[in-house]
């Protein structure tokens, strides 16, 4: 079956605003991605020896995580860490990210 | 980067000083340094924090608070000591392989960087009713919100035999880093070959729950090279090894086979100083060559004065979407010193992340809003077994809203399967990271 283009229009937004509607808070991706920072650096900029996250592009991000959580990717920690995200966390986290200033 | 010279203001010249010097216009004081960031940014946030305690909790808390406000609200961070000395990584000073200084980092930046007004002092009481916090050097601070990160006391009365200085001064702790950790590392280097190195430690919980085993490896470490005639003997008062026991244990079966010795169930009753003897509830007594003593904890002495120790008159109890008492109104406390949440550990990493959550809730609450209602936590804890090998354990909390309180996530974390120098590369890469999060 296939949805005419403006019925899947307004579905997209539906349910765009329905994660408006249960997504009240405006800083959860950024707490979110300061449970990174503790061993990746202040917003991501890494005093080395762990992956710079500033700045790094979102949807690589997410795959990363989602190899680290499939096991797919091979780490000594990583692994364990990722599957304590759910997948809507873990784009946030990555979305939050990707708009950080990069090292120089 | 003390407040001398300000010795004979009364109290309330001092509280009056300081409401001016929260304006940002007594820049020249020395301990009030700082306001870089304070001037010309709105913010939906203001407001009057202090924060008490300068340790992996109080400062990323007062950090963070500055960042996340855009430097609206005003964060006032009372802490004694002059630098920071890393409880984390201090083991590795204990074995020789790494010096006091590679622990240290200076608070400059929080003033310099983040318009944290720094507050060389001890803070002595708390009156939440009044909402002030009593400086030892008779200041006085009003707070909207007081956080407390006070990190532990030793129940000496718990240990007899160690309730005197004088017994102190020889049976040394060095559970908190600086003088301690180097005198006992004199102690044995020091300590002839063939000697015996004991070390006792607590019935959990306690402040870093592999910390005392790591010690072992390290001392087990400085021994194999330099002392191999030398012993290392752990009394616990636990009935196994508490934090990553099969790892340890493969450690010292094989790395230090034949060095280190483990003993469970010896809870630690009296100690006689003068001889170095450890004396038990059940088991014989046991007489060392350096005897290093882990005694029992609760929360620091002003925690006691905000009147929010509510477990066991040892702990904090904390609402964990905010870290705030969940006795005392405007009260937050952090790190160590509280009643900690089910799987979740006594660790630097830990206050860490306890202090954003807390920096995020208190944002939040002192500009109208509501808190993250579903804050998560991370934990990674590395643990040195050598100069360069280490060992980890990881996990992250996430809040139960059934259970009202954060909890391990089914699945995630875990422990090293070896130790491996590739994880020392990341333990020291974790300790730079902490260390500019937290201070820089």
């Amino acid at each position: 079956m296939r949805l005419s283009k403006s019925i899947a229009t307004a579905l997209l937004a539906l349910a765009a605003a329905a994660a408006a509607a249960r997504a009240p808070d405006p800083n959860l991706a950024r707490d979110l991605a300061a449970t990174c920072t503790t061993c990746h650096g202040t917003n991501g900029v890494s005093q080395g020896g762990t992956a710079n996250l500033a700045g790094m592009n979102r949807d690589a991000m997410i795959r990363t995580m989602q190899d680290f959580k499939s096991g797919t990717r091979p780490a000594t920690i990583m692994h364990q860490l990722a599957k304590g995200y759910t997948d809507e966390q873990i784009a946030l986290i990555a979305g939050w990210f990707a708009t950080q200033k990069a090292a120089r | 980067m003390t407040r001398r010279g300000k010795a004979a203001s009364t109290p309330m010249q001092r509280r009056v000083f300081l409401k001016l010097a929260t304006g940002c216009g007594a820049a020249a004081t020395v301990a009030l340094q700082g306001c870089a960031t304070a001037g010309g940014r709105s913010s939906a946030s203001s407001g009057k924090v202090v924060v008490i305690g300068g340790g992996y909790g109080g400062a990323t808390a007062a950090k963070y608070i500055r960042m996340w406000s855009d430097g609206g609200i005003d964060v006032m961070l009372v802490e004694p000591n002059p630098a920071f000395v890393s409880c984390p990584m201090s083991n590795l000073v204990v074995g020789g392989s790494r010096d006091l200084a590679f622990l240290t980092v200076g608070y400059d930046n929080l003033p310099q960087r983040h318009g944290v007004k720094m507050i060389h002092d001890t803070a002595t009481a708390v009156d939440v009713d009044k909402r002030t916090v009593r400086l030892a050097s008779g200041g006085l601070l009003d707070y909207d919100r007081l956080i407390l990160s006070p990190g532990i006391d030793f129940m000496w009365d718990q240990v007899a035999g160690l309730d005197n200085a004088d017994a102190q001064a020889t049976i040394l702790h060095a559970w908190k880093a600086g003088p301690q950790t180097t005198a006992l590392r004199r102690q044995l280097e020091a300590m002839p070959d063939g000697g015996v190195y004991a070390l006792s430690i607590p019935v959990a919980p306690f402040r870093c729950p592999p910390g005392p085993y790591e010690r072992a490896c390290q001392v087990a470490w400085y021994f194999k090279r330099a002392k191999p005639k030398s012993k290392v003997l752990i009394l616990d008062g636990n009935g196994d090894v508490t934090s990553k026991a099969a790892l340890f244990r493969t450690a010292w079966a094989g790395e230090y086979k034949g060095i280190v010795e483990y003993r469970a169930n010896h809870v630690l009753a009296d100690v006689d100083a003068a001889t170095r003897t450890a004396k038990f509830d059940v088991q014989d007594d046991v007489r060392a060559d350096v005897l290093n003593v882990v005694p029992p904890q609760r929360a620091g002495a002003i925690a006691r004065s905000a009147g929010v120790v509510t477990a066991n008159d040892r702990w904090c109890d904390v609402d964990f979407r905010t870290f705030e008492s969940v006795k005392v109104k405007n009260v937050h406390v952090l790190g160590d010193a509280i009643q900690v949440a089910p799987g979740m550990p006594k660790s630097g990493h830990m206050a860490n992340q306890h202090a954003k959550v807390c920096a995020a809730a208190v944002v939040a609450l002192l500009s109208g809003q509501p808190p993250n209602p579903a804050p998560v936590l991370a934990n990674t804890c590395y643990s040195m077994v050598t100069d360069k090998d280490s060992i980890h354990v990881c996990s992250i909390h996430q809040w139960d809203t059934d259970k009202k309180t954060v909890l391990p996530v089914p699945g995630s974390g875990g422990l090293s399967s070896a130790m491996s120098e590739l994880e020392g590369t990341y333990a020291f890469a974790w300790a730079r990271n902490i260390w500019a999060d937290t201070l820089a």
